[in-house]
């Protein structure tokens, strides 16, 4: 099977032209209002993320105004502990979720797949080695895993997007393991290596097309988790580079304000919210879609 | 039974191994020379002292050296002394351990208490209001980050209702009601999430379990819903939710380090913040360790509990 019939697998099969088929593939992701919604947010989040410079009404890092001001027509969702407005910072977090969402699950992917492709592939000591690796990763609360990785790398988001990375690595490379381990069993893989393919085109050509669709569903479930990591260290002020704005940052000087401004803590946290709900609706929405025996039965 | 729990531990032994050998590796990456922190600002231009703090703490030695002196001394129950406050690493784990598995085990009950009874009743009528709700309910609960939970709690309750301390741990010494009251923002807060997932999983795994064969005739010898449920399909639909509350616990124990800096909780999650913040290696490398392991052995926990529920694990 060759990536052509990655395609394939993972548009199910349905007839009729590639961008047909695609659209086909997209009506069955959106067939339910959550992943409709996830959708929509994903769109809007990352609108907002492309083009803060353009639709942020002031520079997010100026003073504008009195601090602590509530919502109103000149500052709609008010003025921070320093003056500068809420709603352009909260616009400008939105890039750092972006980033810090893509950027973590695109090296979880890179670094997972690979292991989990050799892994699976090769079989005996590299397996178990590897997996022995994996499985300590596994044994470390994803948090302090990632604190510690992210403190010990310095401060910095990127530094902490290879924090977040080498902590959700485990989950992929579990993953495409087992379909690896499948994979390579069945008729066409033997066909294949019958034919003379070596390891590297067994792997790319055959057995990765194969695991693309789970990775896909994966990733799109663990972009969210990352969002609330990335979050979270920001929280505990692990990463941040004063005075550009994260969610979590934003939440970590909203509380010591709670009593004087509540509202301040509702908007990055509703950010926060609205943007993992929205994802984690999408990311079932295909899971659904890519899955042929959930889909027949729709229980879930 | 025991054959299944021994071969499982020993699958442990290089996990614990490598689990070290991380540790090791990133504290080793840690910015900033522990021998300079140990030695205070006032000593920082003495070249004697140093070398003198180096040769102690044995940063003189190859870094292999470094780690075998460490595991060895750690297995002997000596993790080294604080940089920051120069206690000894164990008695400070020793004494914040219980305030964390405390949390961690009341966050436990309130996720499980209200998670596998909806999850049931979601399951026996689904699309049903209860459904619904719990649907929503679950949804929200797994979007909602651990510390946004906290906030939120602590505004309701203790900002404007005024009837729960905003932070703060009140030991079991102190009375079981003014634990209580410290414990349950804190613990509803890192409880939510787990009490989502369970929940979604209680439901997805019975609603899958009632369309059996099996069920079909239980219900045709005349069982009544609740028997059918009762009897014949909990035992079975349990066994994923048991997966997916082992694998949680990770999540509980990582959610602490954040819960417990927003209570000002004196247990390992802040002791593991406050330790990376002021770059006290010694505490981070037993904070680290001590929870990899409560980890893995909630994991063989959770083995154990598996083989008990289905036969057919431990005969494999």
């Amino acid at each position: 099977m060759t990536a052509r019939g990655g395609l394939r697998t993972l548009l199910g099969g349905v007839p009729g032209s590639q961008w047909g088929r695609l659209a086909t593939f997209l009506a069955r992701v959106i067939r339910t209002r959550g992943s409709l919604f996830g959708l929509w947010v994903l769109a809007l989040v990352l609108v907002v993320a492309v083009t803060a410079t353009l639709i942020a009404p002031y520079n997010p890092n100026r003073t504008i105004g009195a601090i602590l001001q509530g919502p109103a027509w000149s500052y709609w969702l008010g003025t921070d502990h320093l003056g500068r407005d809420v709603l352009s910072r909260l616009v400008f977090g939105a890039r750092v979720a972006v980033l810090a969402g893509a950027v973590s699950v695109g090296l979880a992917v890179a670094l997972g797949v690979s292991i989990g492709l050799v892994a699976g592939y090769r079989g005996g000591w590299v397996d178990d080695v590897l997996m022995r690796l994996v499985d300590a990763l596994w044994a470390f609360p994803t948090l302090v895993l990632a604190l510690a990785i992210a403190a010990s790398l310095g401060p910095g988001l990127s530094n902490a997007m290879v924090a977040i990375g080498v902590v959700f690595t485990p989950a992929f490379a579990r993953l495409v393991r087992g379909q690896a381990l499948s994979v390579r069993e069945r008729e066409f893989a033997t066909a294949a290596r019958a034919l003379g393919a070596g390891p590297l085109r067994m792997m790319l050509r055959h057995i990765w097309p194969n695991v693309l669709s789970p990775i896909i569903v994966q990733s799109t479930l663990m972009i969210p988790q990352a969002i609330i990591v990335e979050a979270t260290l920001s929280f505990l002020g692990l990463w941040i580079e004063p005075p550009n704005p994260s969610w979590g940052s934003m939440l970590r000087q909203a509380y010591q304000y709670i009593e004087r401004a509540p509202w301040l803590s509702l908007f990055p946290g509703a950010a926060i919210f609205s943007t993992v709900l929205g994802l984690n609706l999408l990311g079932d929405g295909l899971r659904v879609a890519l899955d042929v025996r959930l889909r027949q039965r729709g229980t879930v | 039974m025991a054959r299944y729990l021994a071969r499982r531990l020993l699958y442990f032994i290089p996990v614990i191994f490598l689990v070290t050998v991380v540790i090791f590796a990133i504290t080793m990456l840690l910015p900033g020379d522990p021998a300079l922190a140990f030695l205070g600002e006032g000593n920082i231009h003495d070249k004697v002292a140093y070398e003198t703090m180096r040769k102690e703490l044995g940063l003189d030695r190859p870094i292999p050296l470094q780690y075998a002196l460490w595991v060895g001394r750690a297995l002997r129950g000596d993790l080294g002394r604080s940089v920051r406050t120069h206690e000894a690493v164990l008695g400070a784990l020793a004494a914040r351990l219980p305030v964390t598995l405390e949390l961690a085990a009341v966050a436990l009950v309130i996720a499980l208490v209200i998670a596998i009874p909806v999850g049931i009743i979601s399951a026996a009528r689904p699309n049903s209001p209860v459904d619904t709700a719990a649907t929503v309910m679950a949804v929200s609960g797994v979007a909602l980050p651990e510390f946004f939970v906290g906030i939120l709690l602590i505004y309701l309750f203790a900002v404007w209702l005024r009837v729960l301390p905003p932070s703060g741990f009140v030991p079991l010494s102190a009375g079981l009601g003014a634990n209580l009251r410290s414990i349950l923002m804190p613990a509803i807060s890192l409880g939510l999430a787990l009490n989502a997932v369970t929940m979604r999983q209680a439901r997805a795994s019975l609603l899958e379990v009632l369309q059996e064969e099996y069920i079909t005739v239980a219900r045709a010898k005349g069982l009544s819903e609740g028997a059918v449920i009762r009897v014949h399909a909990l035992k079975n639909a349990m066994i994923p939710v048991i997966t997916v509350i082992g694998l949680q616990i990770g999540r509980l124990f990582g959610g602490t380090v954040v819960i417990e800096t927003i209570f000002a909780f004196p247990g390992m999650g802040r002791l593991a913040a406050d330790s990376i913040f002021f770059r006290d290696f010694p505490m981070l490398q037993g904070v680290v360790l001590v929870m990899a392991l409560a980890v893995l052995i909630c994991n063989l926990l959770t083995d154990a509990l598996y083989a008990y529920v289905d036969p057919r694990i431990r005969y494999a």
